[in-house]
């Protein structure tokens, strides 16, 4: 019976043909952004994340900054130097305060020159291995910088991309960075941050001499003694620094920041694009469940000689109910599944331009079962729930009178 | 022998604003079963509204309609579809086809109200469309037969579950001469084979032609009733 409720109502969508599908045209779209957002969503979340989980959470930074007085660029920028670095050193909070570099220098190789990343690593065994540790960074081939490496640099895993130098470089290769050879003893594993795959890593006194860099620092790293005084460590450092440079509080030309509001940062404003994207599917799918009422409000007018005959050789108040019910409910759920295929589709559209954009990194989009499954039962329920009334309309119908229209 | 269907004192009244229009007044119909009843009457006579109430469409607002012994106003609106289904099969003036269902889907339709399984249907609606001779359009859809076609596809539609009653309202209006006689011809048929023929037209000629009951109806209540008997007709009640 209910088979063949289902083809009737497949008949009489197919009827309609095109009205049924400018029917469906708001759930394609609610679904659709549904779909490709969340698909898209987690897959953002786990990258940005990512970007930021090579920071421990005992860690701090400290940076310059400009201080935001004046039209931007009219500000000086006050470097970070050896005398900052001993101040953080002093807070009784802190247990290791390293001083990084990290700059952008000319990488040629085989003819091709290249822009990328450089950082500094620690001369001094225990603050190298803290920096290996905090970024979790460990060799896909060769080793890592040791005590005296001069002259040599380990890369991070995008190096071994044919595509950016036209030919492979490998433990041995000999890169010039800015005009000076340097060989490579070590290429980085993959790892999920893009910053990290496309970096070059050198030794500090290599790394100064060669940029001619004097007293100067691009950012303090800190461990704390404990993980759970990072917040309260930041707070003693910031007064620290206010008060060497005799500074008030909003004239920071510098700025502390912990792991953690650097996460939060970023995922606060996914949590608002989210948000928004949301909000405009909830209005579609609003608008696609009126649409579907409108539409079988419509149908049941039209068809209700065809009730009246229906109810005069046997249908049931009951079966003209359900067939109404289904027809609605299919509409949603055609509008569903072709939304979610529609959303999937702009989820790895987005996911691969976006991908290319931040140089190669893998948003990490899967075809998750349970969110299409759910997306197209919940259009289902949709069609369902704006198919009652107009159903209940049909069902009720009067055979004389429906039979006389 | 009994009545398939009996009206007893049947009155329906409809309210248009404040005034109440009495469509149908002391009406008393006794169907035996095998007759070929025609309810006759010009238009305005009551007639359609009739043929609601001998059909099971609709109830009254006085007087009793009993269906093979059963007073229908014990029924609810559902189990009365379930039993009109079941019991009467109706053949309309403008056929009343399906436009989205095939020949064959028109004609398992009310089988497929009573739940009866796919196949059974399947092989009982080709058998009875082999009946009115459209074998060879099974799965054309209304649109694609011509008026005398579409009525003999309602016909097959009315035979769907073997009911006792067949009750045809005007089977001929819409219909040219020559067609129209094809489809009264299996209504005949139908009746030889002990099926009871109610018919519903305003024909005098159709009805003395064809009926051997004629209730003739003005405004709203029966005027007198006829018998044929021995090929002249008698007035049985007036």
């Amino acid at each position: 019976m209910i088979s063949d409720y289902f083809s009737f109502a497949l008949k009489n969508l197919k009827y309609r043909g095109l009205r049924s599908w400018l029917t469906m045209l708001g759930i394609f779209i609610g679904i659709a952004a549904v779909v490709s957002l969340i698909s898209l969503g987690t897959g953002l979340q786990t990258a940005v994340t990512g970007q930021f989980s090579t920071l421990s959470v005992d860690t701090l930074t400290i940076n310059n900054q400009g201080t935001g007085f004046g039209p931007p660029g009219s500000t000086s920028v006050v470097k970070l130097n050896n005398h900052d670095l001993k101040l953080v050193e002093s807070n009784s909070g802190v247990k290791l305060a390293i001083s990084r570099l990290i700059r952008i220098v000319s990488v040629e190789f085989n003819g091709v020159r290249e822009f990328k990343y450089i950082g500094s690593v620690p001369e001094n065994s225990e603050e190298r291995k803290f920096v290996y540790d905090s970024l979790g960074v460990n060799v896909q081939e060769g080793r890592l910088l040791e005590n005296g490496d001069y002259g040599k640099i380990v890369v991070g895993n995008d190096f071994t991309d044919e595509n950016v130098f036209e030919k492979e470089i490998r433990v041995g290769t000999k890169l010039k960075i800015n005009g000076k050879d340097y060989e490579v003893i070590g290429i980085l594993e993959k790892g999920s941050s893009f910053t990290i795959n496309s970096v070059v890593f050198m030794l500090d006194g290599d790394m100064k001499n060669l940029l001619d860099i004097g007293d100067e620092i691009d950012m303090i790293v800190a461990q704390v003694e404990n993980k759970n005084d990072v917040e309260k460590v930041a707070k003693s450092l910031e007064e620290d620094f206010l008060k060497d440079r005799n500074l008030k509080v909003g004239e920071e030309d510098f700025a502390v920041q912990t792991p953690l509001q650097a996460i939060s940062g970023v995922n606060n404003v996914l949590n608002i694009i989210n948000l928004i994207v949301g909000g405009i599917a909830a209005i579609s799918l609003l608008v696609g469940g009126i649409g579907i009422m409108n539409s079988m409000y419509t149908s049941v007018l039209e068809r209700t000689g065809e009730i009246g005959i229906m109810k005069a050789v046997g249908a049931k108040n009951g079966d003209v109910l359900i067939i109404f019910l289904i027809e609605s409910g299919l509409l949603g759920l055609v509008g569903g599944i072709i939304g979610a295929i529609l959303g999937l589709g702009m989820a790895f559209g987005v996911a691969s331009i976006a991908g290319a954009a931040l140089g190669g990194i893998d948003l990490g989009v899967k075809i998750s079962y349970p969110l299409l499954f759910g997306a197209i039962s919940f259009s289902f329920f949709i069609g369902i729930l704006s198919g009652v009334l107009p159903a209940m309309q049909a069902a009720k119908l009067n055979v004389v009178d429906a039979l006389r229209s | 022998m009994s009545n398939v269907i009996e009206l007893k004192n049947v009155a329906k009244y409809y309210e248009m604003g404040e005034e109440i229009v009495k469509a149908l007044d002391k009406i008393n119909i006794k169907i035996k079963k095998g007759d070929f009843v025609a309810i006759m009457g010009p238009s305005g006579s009551g007639k359609s509204t009739g043929m609601n109430l001998i059909g099971s469409l609709d109830y009254s607002t006085k007087g009793e309609i009993y269906l093979e012994g059963e007073n229908i106003e014990d029924l609810t609106e559902s189990e009365l579809a379930q039993i009109r289904g079941k019991k009467i099969g109706f053949i309309f003036q403008s056929f009343n086809l399906i436009p989205t269902l095939t020949a064959l889907e028109n004609v398992m339709l009310p089988m497929t109200f009573q739940g009866v399984e796919k196949e059974e249907r399947v092989e009982k609606a080709k058998k009875l469309l082999k009946l009115v001779e459209l074998e060879d359009r099974i799965n054309h859809y209304p649109n694609q037969l011509s008026g005398g076609q579409q009525q003999r596809v309602a016909i097959a539609r009315s035979l769907a579950n073997d009911p006792e009653i067949i009750l045809a309202d005007e089977p001929t209006g819409n219909l040219d001469t020559k067609t129209g006689e094809i489809v009264i011809e299996f209504l005949e048929k139908l009746n030889k084979e002990n099926k009871t023929i109610i018919i519903i037209t305003h024909d005098p000629d159709l009805a003395k032609n064809h009926a051997n009951i004629i209730y003739w109806l003005k405004d709203g209540t029966i005027e007198k009733v006829t018998q044929k008997i021995k090929n002249s007709w008698k007035v049985i009640n007036s």
